[in-house]
């Protein structure tokens, strides 16, 4: 080791370097900042704007049909979720009540979406870790998903199958029964995936005890989702405000209270547990009932600020709908669940090393796109 | 707690603070913009209230007015409000920044400055983080017209 | 090598008729076979073939289809049966880019700077609506190139948003198909004369 003497009389000085907008820690076009001395980081600086679609400009112009199609590709990983909040806003704007079925079929299918995002996660996490197996069977199981999704939706990705006031059309009679077969697989996988990943030495070294994120800080910085739950702040939204049909099905909410990268993964693998067994707590009693509930074609919102909260993959996303009564909106805001999470990076990341910080952002499970909107 | 012992409270800490819960489902504050940070500061710090968690704070343009609305909820005591900030001033438009009681408010600040414009005083880097710095205008107002970008539908 | 030629080559013309194309396209239209014509030496096509099986793509995805890239790179449809399988983080090592995904005002000097750090021979392929004309995002936005041909000269276009992994191969061997037919010497760079137009 350098003695002090030493390390008094060589002159280092700190530099700048740039993770650039396109690196194959493959989240997206991030760009961050780092100031580091050695291979300590001193302060991590993300410049954010390179996939940024101006969403939000483009709400105010759109009919409240048009605005469903544009939040598909913010987050593009849990879609239908987003679909499905931008309709859960118009529908308590105008007081509409939606079918049993509608919402037992949201439900699931937003389950399903959850599933597939953490799939992904769980593959790109171990790639950024330097274990390339982890992606392909990630992927091998995903395309169950995928075709589940193509038969009854249409679209393998950005699927447009919530609409305000109910559904696009109903689902395929082959719907229910691949979604038992694909659970009644994917329960053989999720153990296998264990004994890859979780319990291995290399990967416990490199996640204990890296990115500490204590509760307070959860809170005062807004962070939501799993990577909130992993350091022991019930956030929940589908607990704590339900919507849809999750106040009839038995969940548990996952806490853990250590707040490193360790917590977070099993907070990820512990949800895709309880995603099945709300899909399985479901799928055998669909109820019966209208797929749409009678909507106007022009839909206006009356005067007034209308808010509506979702649980997404990653965490809490939030519409806000300001309306003046036309057909257009007056005003549109996604409070995205990635925005409030990247602003934590710099205060966990000081005295960290690099490795370790891509070890922390594959925890964190960024989708860039939902954070420029 | 219930909008009307909230507002009992609320309307100790400050003076000429206008309330209404028309229009929305929360209850709303109108609060002027010299006592914001005394307000909100005794909103987190008062034990009846303790208004933790900013979950979404949203910059405004309401044709004459710029400003912020903060939505706020107490994760212990479960209840949810909104305080909304106005300025008058369209050329030069400055706040009192709350990043020192909600650190969330630090990004969310600096994507208001960005859009709309509004100066945030006592934050600590104010820059521009979607637009590229040397971007002219402030898109989301709206009186932002820009006729090499925007095909207009 | 077996290669159907015609589809390429300006059929129109063979056919007497004039191709149309319109007014404001931006990019440039250099006619198939690049400088080669029906007969093809031995030589280059030995090294077409070479060429073509084996492009080595470069990780550039940006935001919804690069997901459907990585789709295209898994097994079930696995581009690396076609020679993709290398695919590179650093620009200068790869001879094909896959713009997958929007471009953005601030993401095109980036963009143009990857390209011009790529050696020749390069290719490039639009995959999804935003890159081949602003897709979704054309009408009042302000910060949408619309259209990635605004910034780099591209050889194939696959439409769709996103568009399926079998398309996005198809898109792949159609590029193949297209380099089997270049002659080595008379070949002209798409990027001579680009940023003057045309």
């Amino acid at each position: 080791m350098i003695s002090q003497e030493v390390k008094n009389k060589i002159k280092t000085e700190e530099y700048f370097i740039n993770m650039g907008p396109q690196h194959p820690a493959a989240h997206g076009v991030l760009r961050l900042l780092l100031t580091i001395d050695g291979e300590i980081i001193k302060n991590v600086e993300p410049d954010l704007g390179y996939i940024h679609r101006s969403i939000e400009k483009m709400c105010e112009r759109d009919s409240y049909q048009q605005i469903v199609h544009l939040t598909d590709r913010m987050d593009y990983l849990s879609s239908n979720i987003n679909n499905e909040a931008v309709c859960l806003t118009v529908e308590k704007a105008l007081e509409l009540e939606v079918s049993d079925r509608v919402k037992v079929i949201r439900t699931i299918i937003a389950e399903l979406t959850r599933l597939a995002s953490h799939q992904l996660w769980w593959g790109v996490m171990g790639m950024d870790l330097g274990a390339l197996t982890t992606y392909f069977y990630a992927f091998r199981d995903r395309e169950m998903i995928n075709d589940i999704f193509e038969e009854t939706c249409g679209a393998r990705l950005t699927m447009n199958y919530n609409i305000p006031g109910g559904l696009m059309f109903d689902i395929h009679p082959n719907f229910v029964q691949r979604t038992k077969d694909f659970i009644a697989h994917f329960k053989t996988k999720l153990p296998e995936y264990d004994r890859l990943l979780t319990g291995n030495v290399i990967f416990e070294k490199r996640t204990k005890g890296v990115g500490i994120l204590t509760k307070e800080d959860a809170i005062s910085f807004g962070v939501s989702g799993p990577v909130a739950r992993g350091s022991g702040f019930a956030s929940d939204v589908r607990k704590h405000h339900p919507y849809s049909a999750y106040d009839r099905v038995a969940f548990k909410e996952i806490l853990f209270t250590e707040g490193d990268t360790y917590s977070r993964y099993k907070v990820r693998m512990a949800e895709m547990w309880e995603s099945m067994a709300i899909i399985e707590q479901l799928i055998d009693n669909i109820p019966e009932g209208d797929i749409q509930a009678p909507t106007k074609a022009v839909i206006k919102l009356p005067k007034g600020e209308y808010y509506q909260r979702v649980e997404t993959a990653r965490g809490e996303l939030g519409v806000y709908i300001n309306s003046d009564g036309n057909k257009n909106p007056y005003r549109v805001k996604f409070r995205s669940p990635g925005f409030s999470n990247l602003s934590v990076l710099n205060h966990i990341s000081k005295g960290v090393k690099i490795a370790d910080l891509v070890a922390t952002m594959a925890s964190f499970d960024f989708v860039i796109p939902d954070i420029d909107r | 707690m219930k909008n009307e012992d909230l507002q009992n409270i609320i309307i100790g800490l400050g003076t000429d603070l206008k309330f209404s819960t028309e229009a929305s489902e929360f209850l709303n504050i109108i609060v002027p913009k010299e006592q914001l940070h005394s307000v909100c500061s005794q909103l987190k710090s008062n034990p009846d209230l303790k208004f933790n968690y900013a979950f979404c704070i949203t910059g405004m343009d309401w044709g004459k007015e710029l400003g912020v609305i903060y939505h706020l909820e107490s994760t212990e005591l479960k209840h949810r409000i909104v305080v909304k900030v106005m300025t008058e001033d369209r050329e030069n438009p400055t706040l009192d920044s709350v990043h020192d009681i909600w650190q969330t408010a630090d990004f969310h600040e600096l994507e208001v400055y960005d859009f709309f414009g509004i100066k945030f005083n006592n934050h600590p880097k104010l820059r521009r983080l979607f637009l590229t710095p040397e971007w002219e205008g402030f898109p989301l107002r709206k009186d932002y017209v820009d006729e090499a970008n925007m095909v207009i539908k | 090598m077996g290669v159907d030629k015609k589809r390429f080559l300006n059929q129109y013309e063979a056919e007497g008729l004039k191709q149309v194309m319109p007014e404001d396209f931006p990019g440039k239209v250099i006619p198939g076979g690049n400088g080669g014509n029906i007969v093809v030496t031995t030589l280059d096509s030995v090294i077409n073939w070479g060429r073509s099986n084996s492009l080595w793509p470069l990780y550039f995805g940006t935001s919804c289809c690069a997901i459907e890239m990585m789709q295209t790179g898994a097994p079930k449809h696995d581009f690396s049966r076609f020679g993709f399988e290398v695919a590179r983080p650093s620009a200068r090592q790869a001879d094909l880019i896959i713009i997958a995904g929007t471009i953005v005002n601030k993401m095109g000097p980036v963009l143009r700077r990857l390209y011009d750090q790529m050696a020749e021979p390069k290719y490039v392929i639009a995959m999804g609506a935003c890159a081949i004309s602003g897709g979704p995002f054309y009408y009042n936005t302000y910060s949408v190139i619309k259209g990635a041909d605004h910034v780099i000269p591209v050889d194939v276009y696959v439409p769709g948003c996103p568009p399926r992994p079998e398309a996005l191969l198809e898109g792949m061997i159609m590029l193949q198909e297209k380099i089997k037919t270049e002659n080595m010497s008379k070949k002209v760079n798409p990027i001579d004369g680009f940023d003057e137009g045309k």
